[in-house]
């Protein structure tokens, strides 16, 4: 348990407000190698837990950002064609061609891309795999295979195995089901939007300068817009965006200068639609309450 | 891990009552292996059994998979924990009820082995028996039996072939790149006839998925001719095509993906029996896709698949509503297709108010009433 404490206290140092059930899921993936797999909702701070943890161990983060068509090619290793050519050009008829070959396939003329670099560091680092989802069936398979051994063979060269194994995070925001084969490999954990106390904490950790009534009350307020039917509902980011950006406009609460606090709301609604949906009495209405809400906490 | 000694009395007995859990989890559908129930005995022996929360979390993210997993695993952890002290170990006692809530444990040791594990089994029926009692106000009608089974194979076989055509079809068209980024690796290739000078030139371009599909099907009573028609084109096309969803609905949306995947059709059978109840009420399809565009719009109707709604569009809500909610689907969608088993009756006009009110958002509305309605169809799925 004690462990448990600490790898709380390290996250927290870096500014990484969590909550048990996360720490002990990070804990459990350590010791058992597993990668943890977590879903949740778009800005819930699912990426941010990767740097955390890196921060926190004072390891290396190798982050893989997955996209449509994402192949082997730009996830695990290329050899440097470029490269390749200019030398068989340079050494041409001065080598032999054994040598040459020999030459040209090395670790010199190969490009190490997030996977490869993951597996082939000696210090283990924290491998992020961001957003599984909009990479292609094809790719998971793949993947799949490299977290199962936690090695990766390139026909030119010969098999590659991981010096050390890296801590394994994957991300996914569900645009796609991910596979069974998949998930059964992972550790699972869903991330929902911080709950008011985290959320102030967070807001807190991260400026450190801001009262403590505006972070009461544009916590409740952020809160309170969440529960309404957004194309985009702000995440946590968009919380901190728009507290820096009150402090900013020297506005110490959220009772002062309702122009301006109307105005700086484009920190938090990101779709026309939205800024269309919430307005101005409606943003009166949740303001009422967000005041009210800060103070009930408060006391 | 300390307390060496401990554990390796307690271990035992602590591990048997873990797998019991795994079993107790596995019965009521939480689809983790072998590979979980070794793991959780470890972390049991290792660290799990210090307090009741620390167990909970750990086992949470080690049988979970899924969201759905997620949000059962706190019923299912209580049901077998909760409702009376473990005898076998005291450790896991201590934490009680930190995790809050009302606590209904029952005095230590008022319960024997063989009655948790009875419990356990009770608890596995009884997800059952709620199924089976949920299904009684279902007019019992047997699917297969509304289309008979030597309309069905043609169909079938139509359908598998649509289905294969579709993926062909795209795929040739994603071969050919005429132009794109340089592929190295295959211009190399290239060059060896030319003696290592590259000539020929190859081009890459990115590798287009095929596209997504979103069927929605309309099980409500005008329907119910069709309806389980639709349901065995929806379950061969989910076969065929990795991304596929589809959801039927009639006074509410379901989600039947899954249910379709079904390998044993028997099983298939009983949960869309269980998913069509209210089968012959009416349609509220602007509510159904409210639900859709609500609750699935973000995921499920992500990157712009082809969604295709099957449905007579006798809508018995506010036109004006099943508007507004397809104007929300159409933007999500890459293509909105409308099948109408009643547009190929002669003399059928599209005059009913929803229909009527739909009509501008769809980017086709073809037939289907018949088999060679539904062929006609192919070059509208096919021809993206």
């Amino acid at each position: 348990m004690r462990e448990l404490a600490e790898l709380e206290a390290r996250l927290e140092r870096t500014g990484y407000i969590t909550e048990q059930g996360l720490v002990l899921a990070l804990a459990l993936a350590g010791e058992l190698s597993r990668p943890l797999l977590v879903e949740g909702e778009a800005g819930a701070g699912k990426t941010a837990i990767a740097k955390a943890f890196a921060d926190a161990y004072q390891r290396p983060l190798i982050r893989l950002q997955c996209y449509e068509g994402l192949d082997v090619n730009s996830a695990v290793y290329e050899w440097d064609y470029q490269r390749q050519l200019i030398a068989i050009k340079l050494h041409e008829g001065r080598r032999g061609d054994q040598e040459l070959e020999h030459q040209i396939f090395s670790e010199e003329y190969l490009l190490k891309r997030p996977l490869l670099q993951a597996i082939s560091m000696a210090e283990p680092p924290v491998l992020l795999i961001d957003e599984i989802d909009r990479a292609g069936d094809e790719f998971e398979a793949y993947l799949l295979e490299v977290l199962s051994d936690y090695q990766i063979s390139i026909p030119e060269l010969g098999t590659i195995r991981a010096r050390s194994a890296p801590f394994v995070l994957l991300t996914s925001n569900a645009t796609r089901e991910l596979s069974d084969a998949l998930r059964r490999r992972c550790l699972y954990y869903y991330l929902p939007f911080p709950s008011f106390e985290k959320e102030l904490r967070i807001v807190n950790a991260r400026l450190p300068g801001i009262s403590r009534r505006l972070a009461g009350e544009l916590v409740s307020f952020v809160q309170a817009l969440r529960g309404f039917e957004l194309r985009k509902k702000p995440g946590v980011a968009e919380t901190l965006d728009w507290a820096a950006a009150l402090v900013g406009l020297r506005i110490t609460g959220l009772d002062q200068e309702r122009e301006r606090l109307a105005q700086s709301l484009i920190c938090l609604l990101k779709t026309r639609e939205d800024q269309l949906a919430v307005n101005p009495e409606m943003v009166g209405r949740l303001l009422a309450q967000s005041l009210l809400g800060a103070d009930g906490t408060r006391d | 891990m300390k307390d060496g000694r401990e554990v390796a009395a307690n271990g035992f007995e602590i591990t048997a009552r873990f797998i019991e859990f795994a079993r107790f989890a596995r019965a009521n559908g939480l689809r983790m292996g072998i590979a979980e129930d070794l793991d959780a005995a470890r972390v049991a022996v290792s660290r799990g059994v210090a307090s009741r929360e620390a167990l909970y979390w750990a086992l949470r993210s080690l049988f979970c998979r899924t969201r759905e997993d997620w949000e059962r695993f706190p019923a299912l952890f209580d049901a077998f924990w909760k409702c009376k002290e473990p005898h076998t170990t005291t450790v896991i006692v201590e934490g009680s009820s930190a995790r809050g809530g009302g606590t209904h444990e029952r005095p230590a040791g008022a319960v024997s082995w063989d009655e948790d594990r009875s419990l356990a089994g009770a608890h596995g029926r009884d997800g059952r028996r709620s199924g089976a009692s949920s299904r009684r106000g279902l007019a019992r009608q047997d699917f297969r039996e509304l289309v008979k089974v030597d309309q069905m194979r043609p169909l079938t076989a139509l359908v598998e072939r649509l289905a294969t055509r579709m993926r062909k079809r795209i795929m040739r068209r994603l071969k050919a790149a005429p132009k794109g980024r340089l592929n190295f690796r295959a211009t190399i290739r290239n060059s060896l006839p030319y003696g290592g000078l590259p000539l020929k030139l190859a081009l890459r371009r990115r590798v287009k998925r095929p596209p997504k599909l979103l069927l929605l099907l309309d099980v409500s009573g005008s329907m119910s001719l069709y309806s389980m028609l639709f349901l065995r084109f929806a379950r061969v096309i989910a076969r065929v095509f990795s991304e596929v969803e589809v959801f039927v609905f009639h006074t509410q949306l379901v989600r039947t993906t899954e249910a379709l995947r079904e390998r044993n059709a028997e099983r298939m059978k009983e949960r869309i029996e269980l998913i069509s109840l209210g089968w012959a009420g009416g349609t509220r399809i602007g509510h159904s896709l409210r639900q859709l565009n609500d609750r699935f719009g973000r995921h499920v109707v992500a990157r712009r698949p082809i969604v295709v709604i099957i449905s007579d569009g006798l809508d018995t809500g506010p036109a004006a509503d099943l508007a507004l909610e397809l104007n929300r689907l159409k933007r999500r969608a890459g293509r909105l297709v409308w099948l109408n088993p009643l547009f190929g009756r002669p003399g059928y006009e599209p005059t009913a108010a929803g229909m009527a009110a739909a009509l501008p958002y769809l980017d086709a509305f073809l037939p289907a009433h018949d088999l060679a309605s539904l062929e006609a169809l192919e070059p509208y799925l096919a021809g993206l």
